[in-house]
């Protein structure tokens, strides 16, 4: 633990110094940003639209001189505010309780703390490096560090906020508030992780292991996948091929993930799924009951889920708009379906509907149609709904016997099948033809897709490629951190300690008195 | 005097604690208990991980009388636990051989 700690003050002496020398260098050539973000002159045609996550970096500051720049609408900054909220209340309290509900009582403060502390870290690394190596311009698979410690958002001495992207031209949102909003993406990512490995694992180690997961995995897969130039950049077709190789390669690729389907929930599911096989599974497993302590704790962190996560989905159209409004409601749609589906499935199955298949199936839909949430019309709603309550329970339960794996909590049976689902239907649903919205073709006009122009084939194709990316490169990742982890700290507490319970020989207190 | 011990179903505790109230019982000491028996316990399904519970829970109650007042004691049990039901329960009779009433020192029969 000693260890640790001093590891941590190092870094944080290293990443401190290294913002003194950012400033420095900043004050040196102040020319340099603006001058960065001349991205004004590529424009770009084909990729897809609805890629949230509109990097900020590059676009707005290119406004020529002349034309006054646009000011943010109000009502898209209250619902981006309103909507960073919520997604931090999915993570705290809401998959907190979710997870510990489902956890035995020993071990329930343990699962709350990692949830509260691991969110809490990464939102400062966010701040610190994460934001500018997720949604600056760099190369296509990782930003750059212009804004280490967020600098260059906000100008002190001018009083002026840099702006960020939409989706729509002229219309900019601070990019202090995109900042903000995602950090809350990246800090629940990090957190969903946890469940693979509860019950067993060090929280010394689970800490470092988010760190380097944080760094190497989910901010180049966030760049992948989301970071653009922006619309404002595309005001010429000659300019469009240049400004689409500034773009993450998956976004190059034209994959569509409206909210995360592939930087959040298949992301975190394949990581839990590796660290369950590593940290290996609670002693007693398949012979002592691991039965959850309290299921109106997970029954009311699955409805806070619900609740929160039309801030997530709803919130990444980043304006209050026609396409916040279609995520809002297939949020709704496709989560209700996936509670009918999950449980009538059980009933029929395994011979009664449970508490917790309802509130699991409502994270199953939930999950499903995080990617396809602005990006499918109503029927996209209602089939990856039905679908993915009958698919993450058989992920749970089927597939999970396959695996022979300890997935405590079913981070990969819930979030990366329901993401990688989520991920290719939303290339089916997506199409005209199906009453999706399609995707703009044209940035510069601002065209849509022409229903008779959508293949869904090839949609479905580009979305199993940004899976497969995604799959790999988190898998990869997560690999290395966990072996890292474990030879500096341990990833496992030991067998003692596990029996004991982890609220008591990790935090020093108890859950229940 | 005799110590009577019973398992019974546990909503079924208020109607026995009336029966013996209304033969004269003094007190009786009740316990929560989990066993099993001939009804054996059910199966917890938990996503894809089933559990058989073997112990169901249950009360215990145990009641020190008068030898005179035992088969009146069990007939009493005996109608107010009954369901008919597999899991009822069971009555144990035991001799028992010394009272104390810790406050006043009494012992036997006075003391129950």
């Amino acid at each position: 633990m000693k260890r640790l700690l001093s590891l941590i003050a190092i870094s944080a002496a290293l990443a401190f110094g290294g913002n003194a020398l950012a400033q420095e260098k900043k004050a040196d050539a102040p020319a340099a940003a603006p001058a960065a973000a001349a991205s004004a002159d590529a424009k770009p045609a084909e990729p897809a639209p609805a890629v949230p996550g509109a990097p900020a970096a590059a676009a707005p500051a290119a406004a020529p001189a002349a034309a006054p720049a646009p000011t943010p609408n109000k009502g898209d900054v209250a619902w981006l505010l309103t909507s960073t909220a919520l997604v931090l209340l999915m993570s705290v309290p809401a998959l907190a309780l979710f997870y510990g509900g489902m956890v035995r009582s020993k071990n329930m403060l343990s699962v709350l703390m990692q949830v509260f502390v691991v969110f809490s870290l990464i939102v400062v690394l966010w701040c610190v490096y994460g934001y500018s190596l997720a949604f600056t311009e760099g190369n296509a698979y990782i930003g750059g560090l212009d804004r280490l410690f967020l600098n260059g958002t906000f100008d002190a001495a001018k009083g002026e906020f840099a702006m960020a992207a939409t989706f729509s031209k002229n219309t900019p949102i601070p990019e202090l508030l995109f900042v903000a909003f995602q950090a809350t993406f990246a800090a629940i990512t990090c957190a969903l992780i946890l469940g693979a490995f509860a019950e067993r694992v060090k929280f010394s180690a689970v800490l470092l292991f988010m760190v380097i997961w944080f760094t190497f995995a989910y901010a180049p897969i966030a760049h992948m996948v989301w970071f653009w130039a922006g619309p404002d950049a595309y005001t010429d077709p000659k300019l469009v091929d240049g400004l689409n190789a500034k773009a993450g390669l998956i976004w190059q690729w034209g994959a569509l993930d409206f909210a995360g389907g592939t930087v959040v929930h298949i992301n975190a599911g394949v990581a839990g799924l590796i660290g369950a096989y590593l940290v290996g599974r609670r002693v007693g497993f398949g012979k002592e009951k691991m039965t959850p302590h309290n299921l109106p704790m997970t029954m009311i962190g699955a409805s806070l889920l619900w609740f929160g996560w039309f801030g997530f989905n709803a919130g990444s159209a980043l304006e209050a708009n026609n396409f916040a409004v279609l995520a809002f409601m297939n949020t709704f749609l496709a989560t209700a379906c996936a509670v009918l589906s999950w449980i009538f499935f059980e009933w029929m199955f395994k011979g009664k509907p449970s508490m917790l298949g309802a509130a699991s199936g409502a994270v199953a839909g939930l999950v499903a149609i995080t990617p396809a949430a602005g990006n499918v019309g109503i029927p996209g709603a209602f089939a990856i709904g039905l679908i993915a309550g009958a698919v993450c329970l058989w992920g749970v339960s089927g597939l999970k016997k396959m695996l022979k794996v300890d997935d405590s909590l079913d981070v990969f049976g819930v979030h990366a099948l329901g993401g990688i689902l989520g991920a290719i239907l939303t290339g089916v649903f997506n199409s005209p033809a199906l009453g999706g919205p399609g995707f703009t073709a044209d940035w510069v006009t601002g065209t849509v897709i022409k229903a008779a122009d959508y293949s869904i084939v090839s949609q479905v194709i580009t979305q199993a490629k940004a899976v497969g990316v995604t799959v790999i490169w988190t898998g990869i990742v997560a690999f290395i951190a966990y072996k890292i982890a474990d030879l500096v700290i341990g990833l496992r507490v030991p067998e003692e300690e596990e029996r004991e319970g982890l609220d008591i020989t990790a935090h020093g207190e108890s859950a229940y008195n | 005097m005799k110590l009577v011990t019973a398992i019974i179903k546990p909503f079924k505790l208020d109607e026995v604690r009336e029966a013996l109230s209304a033969i004269g019982v003094q007190g009786i000491t009740v316990t929560e208990v989990k066993g099993f028996g001939r009804q054996k316990g059910h199966t917890e399904l938990y996503r894809g991980a089933e559990y058989v519970v073997d112990f169901l829970p249950k009360v215990k109650i145990e009641a020190a009388i008068k030898s005179e007042l035992l088969d009146q004691v069990i007939e009493a049990i005996e109608k107010s636990a009954n369901t008919g039901k597999i899991g009822d329960g069971k009555i144990f009779v035991f001799d028992l051989e010394q009272v104390v009433r810790i406050r006043t020192g009494e012992t036997g029969a006075e003391a129950l």
